[in-house]
């Protein structure tokens, strides 16, 4: 059977990362399997600037990106892409890959999973209303316009604050459609701060903040949504009901990882990321089954997703050439408003970088960080849900655990 | 001349069009949507029910228990899906037990299989089955069907035999001649089949007052993740009351789970809308299970069921109008009654008014490609034929694009964006068509030679893209 040291799985920035990272720290026989006939992910249809600043110290589009990227390993005779490929089943170590070619199978020594993430559909939010088109995710509606040229709608309203539904407001605005408003179920946005300037208020577009859509309607084609405030308990207020005609509702309400191939092998995922419950390797319960990047829990930016991407496929790499962690594994608690840690446990002995977000807004407060030797209290003069914290424990730090480490935010 | 017309292609319909398929006489079948199996078939409980609830004496009763009796063979026939899981009847208080223990009196005279459990020994089976659940009445002749997959194998295969449908095609007008029909003052025809639904009194108004009004009852469904019997097994009811058989779970045919639906009066014949039905579902379901994994929600939606004020179904041939057939108010249990009031509504009433031969060159269908059940040889076979079955398309439900082709290329194929995805899944999985819609739509477009922008996604005027973003600037 064909065989490799490492298989991974999506050819994306966590992907293409993961296989320069392996191959720094020593393999020499990597492929990546890729479903489009494209590399890149989803980054081929962000066509806005903004990505690489902290990578490459500039902003790049997010196909410029992809591609300064990969040109780190584009001459690699190590690496191996295939495209148009798609796996479809993982047994032991063993993957079943399809293409127009038929199926093939391929065994790995370690497989990292990079398969990024999907949009919350209508349906997965229980949307009210007719089944009329003009419903799209804002990523579709992305795909639909810069990759196929056209429009979904001329009158938009987008449901949703994430990153890709507030581009898209800006991006529509642009080709002519009019945007009339965003709204946010929360009394704060779940976007990058950059991108409520960019997109909404140099457009002044409104957001409507505790403000949620009720309903859509239309008969075959969306005519109108019904859009109502929330109360702080994010219960609707009655009466506070407003109709706006639009043909087309876009919905930013969350992303969630891709974790098919995974669930069908019985790997341990977390509730709260509903990625792969991982270790500091991101080795996830499955001995030799690595994740990274969006399928393993959502980030901010793409330069983290790389960064997460590299470090697996060290760690994979690590794993291919027998190299174990020693002692037990320590677990992370949260608790006090800290939602997810990834990683959710670690092994001691070097330094390592902890992630984690907050499940609501917290302003002067500080995270706390406490088990057997270690009570650290780091100053923040603000934490909201949208942006991903990033905490670093030296080595010399976390060297008397044992057991458990638990995380919380205070104000 | 058409010798038989048949208004409507829902369940009803399309099974009355596929058996009369069978005879050289001409049938001709109009539908005023885009596809078939759009109306009460394709929002539905998805289920064969065993008989058990129905009062005595009423045609719902009849037919059910027939229906029940015909589904498994009628699947095998039509290549389509029927599995035999089977139901519990739950009961949690004496009040609801007395109600069981009738149901279990019913079962015992109309001869339905049944077995009687204790709340502990129902738990055994179905873990999540609520703590309340004191007493529970098994029917293992409970099924689960597709509706739209039994729907469009019926009338592809009617069609492979020589049967007409005209899609998009709205009946508005009806005239009686001396010795035909004249429809819309162009197709004449022997006999008329009402099976319009929600629309049955409609129809029936274009010839006389009509004996019944229909009033729409709508049911709300969530849809849950594949969760492969992890959640629930059977097809679990809460014990009947005066509002209907209650809210459900029940397993589909591909491993998701629907629980629903409740029942509201429609504000009009055509409101498919959700609405704070979905609350009631949730609160309700909660009497019978625990669990409820409603984080795995991916879907909603609401079916329209043509409730008419006899509160019977209403098959027979007009008292009036001769050669006007009646098939009205098919509510629950009409899924399950579909293919027994095709046969008696064929061989019954339609066949003997005229003189016909049956067909010995009749052509089966074959089912669709449904490659998830397929040897790895037979994979490879299939991709080294047409390359396209080894292209992905949907991810989360593994849809080929050869799959996709193929439901398009059939007769009574796709047409539509929902026709794809009713006929080969594509949009039915975790993501809802979020990644697969775009290539789904180009696939159409190039099947059925038209330009991007005249794709819609089901009825006329909902076409998904509104126009060329380079044009408009």
């Amino acid at each position: 059977m064909e065989r490799h040291q490492l298989v991974i799985i999506g050819g994306g920035s966590a992907g293409i990362a993961a296989a320069l990272g392996a191959y720094e720290n020593g393999l020499r026989d990597i492929l990546v399997v890729e479903r489009e006939s494209e590399y890149g992910g989803i980054l081929q249809q962000c066509i806005h600037n903004g990505f690489g600043l902290h990578t490459f110290n500039e902003e790049l589009s997010g196909p410029a990106y992809a591609e300064k990227y990969f040109d780190l390993i584009r001459d690699n005779d190590c690496i191996h892409f295939v495209y148009d490929t798609a796996v479809t089943k993982i047994k032991d170590k063993t993957l079943t890959l399809q293409s127009k070619e038929g199926l093939r199978h391929v065994e790995a020594d370690a497989i990292i999973l990079s398969t990024g993430c999907r949009e919350r559909p209508a349906g997965a939010i229980g949307m009210k209303g007719n089944r009329c088109e003009g419903v799209y995710t804002a990523g579709t509606a992305q795909k639909y316009l810069n990759k196929e040229g056209y429009l979904v709608g001329r009158r938009v309203f987008i449901l949703g604050s994430g990153d890709i539904g507030l581009i898209m407001a800006r991006r529509m605005t642009l080709e002519g459609a009019k945007v009339i408003g965003v709204a946010e179920l929360q009394p704060y946005s779940n976007g990058l701060a950059r991108n409520i300037k960019q997109c909404l208020e140099d457009f002044d577009i409104p957001l409507y903040l505790s403000h949620t859509v009720e309903a859509v309607h239309g008969s075959s084609r969306l005519e109108s949504i019904t859009l109502i405030e929330v109360d702080e308990k994010l219960k609707k207020i009655p009466g506070s009901e407003q109709e706006i005609p639009c043909d087309c509702l876009l919905l930013s309400v969350g992303l969630i990882p891709e974790n098919t191939l995974i669930e069908d092998l019985g790997v341990k995922l977390d509730p709260r990321t509903r990625g792969a419950v991982v270790d500091d390797r991101y080795m996830s319960s499955a001995e030799g089954i690595f994740a990274c990047g969006n399928a393993l829990h959502v980030h901010d930016l793409v330069d983290y997703v790389s960064i997460e991407g590299k470090k697996a496929g060290m760690a994979a790499a690590d794993y291919v050439n027998g190299i174990r962690p020693e002692g037990e594994a320590i677990r992370n608690v949260v608790s006090g408003g800290v939602s997810y840690m990834v990683p959710q446990s670690f092994h001691k002995g070097r330094d390592l970088e902890f992630m984690f977000r907050v499940n609501r807004v917290f302003k002067d407060c500080f995270i706390h960080v406490y088990g057997k030797g270690l009570d650290k209290k780091i100053r923040k003069t603000g934490i909201v849900p949208s942006e991903m914290q990033k905490v670093l424990l030296k080595k010399d730090e976390i060297e008397s655990l044992e057991g458990e480490l638990n995380w919380e935010v205070v104000e | 001349m058409t010798d038989i017309t048949i208004i409507g292609a829902g369940i009803c319909g399309s099974l009355i069009a596929h058996r009369l398929s069978k005879t050289d006489l001409r049938v001709l079948v109009l539908e005023k949507e885009s596809d078939v199996a759009e109306g009460a078939t394709g929002a539905n409980s998805a289920m064969v029910h065993s008989g058990h609830d129905p009062k005595p004496g009423t045609l719902k009763c009849r037919y059910n228990l027939r229906g029940n009796e015909l589904y498994p063979d009628l699947c095998k026939e039509l290549q389509t899906a029927y599995v035999p899981i089977g139901a519990f009847v739950a009961a949690g208080s004496p009040e609801e037990e007395t109600v069981l223990d009738k149901l279990i009196a019913q079962c015992e005279e109309r001869r339905v299989p049944y077995e009687v459990l204790s709340g502990e020994q129902a738990r055994e089976l179905e873990p999540n089955l609520a703590d309340r659940i004191s007493k529970v009445l098994s029917l293992p002749s409970t099924g689960i069907v597709t509706p739209f997959e039994v729907t469009i194998a019926a009338m592809e295969e009617a069609m492979l035999n020589g049967v007409e449908l005209k899609l998009n095609y709205e009946v508005k007008k009806i005239e009686r001649r001396d010795d035909h029909f004249l429809i819309n003052d162009e197709i004449e025809t022997k006999l008329i089949v009402n099976c319009a639904g929600a629309h049955c009194d409609d129809i029936t108004e274009m010839l006389r007052e009509s004996p019944y009004h229909v009033e729409t009852r709508k049911g709300e469904y969530f849809v849950l993740d594949h969760l492969n019997g992890s959640f629930v097994k059977h097809v679990i009811y809460p014990v009947p009351s005066a509002k209907g058989k209650g809210v459900l779970a029940v397993p589909t045919v591909h491993g998701n789970v629907m629980l629903g639906p409740n029942s509201d009066f429609a504000a009009n014949r055509d409101d498919d809308a959700t609405g704070d039905g979905l609350d009631f579902v949730r609160s309700e379901i909660s009497s019978t299970m625990k669990n409820i994994p409603f984080n795995r929600m991916i879907h909603t939606f609401a079916g329209l069921r043509p409730h008419i004020d006899l509160n019977d179904f209403y098959i027979r041939e007009d008292e009036q109008i001769p050669d006007f057939i009646h098939v009205a108010g098919i509510e629950s249990p009409g899924l399950t009654g579909a293919p027994a009031i095709a046969e008696d509504v064929c061989d019954n009433i339609i066949l003997p008014k005229f003189e016909y031969h049956r067909k010995e060159d009749y052509i089966r269908r074959k089912a669709f490609i449904n490659m998830e059940k397929m040897s790895e040889e037979q994979i490879n076979e299939l991709i080294r034929k047409d390359p396209s079955f080894g292209r992905i398309v949907c991810r989360c439900e593994k849809i080929s694009e050869g799959q996709i082709r193929d439901v398009i290329r059939r007769k009574c194929g796709a047409r539509t964006i929902k026709g794809v995805k009713m006929r080969c899944r594509p949009g039915m999985g975790r993501c809802q068509g979020g990644f697969c819609e775009p290539e789904v739509l180009k696939i159409l477009a190039e099947e059925l030679h038209e330009d991007v922008r005249d794709i819609e996604l089901d009825r006329k005027g909902s076409a998904v893209l509104i126009s060329n973003a380079k044009e408009e600037l």
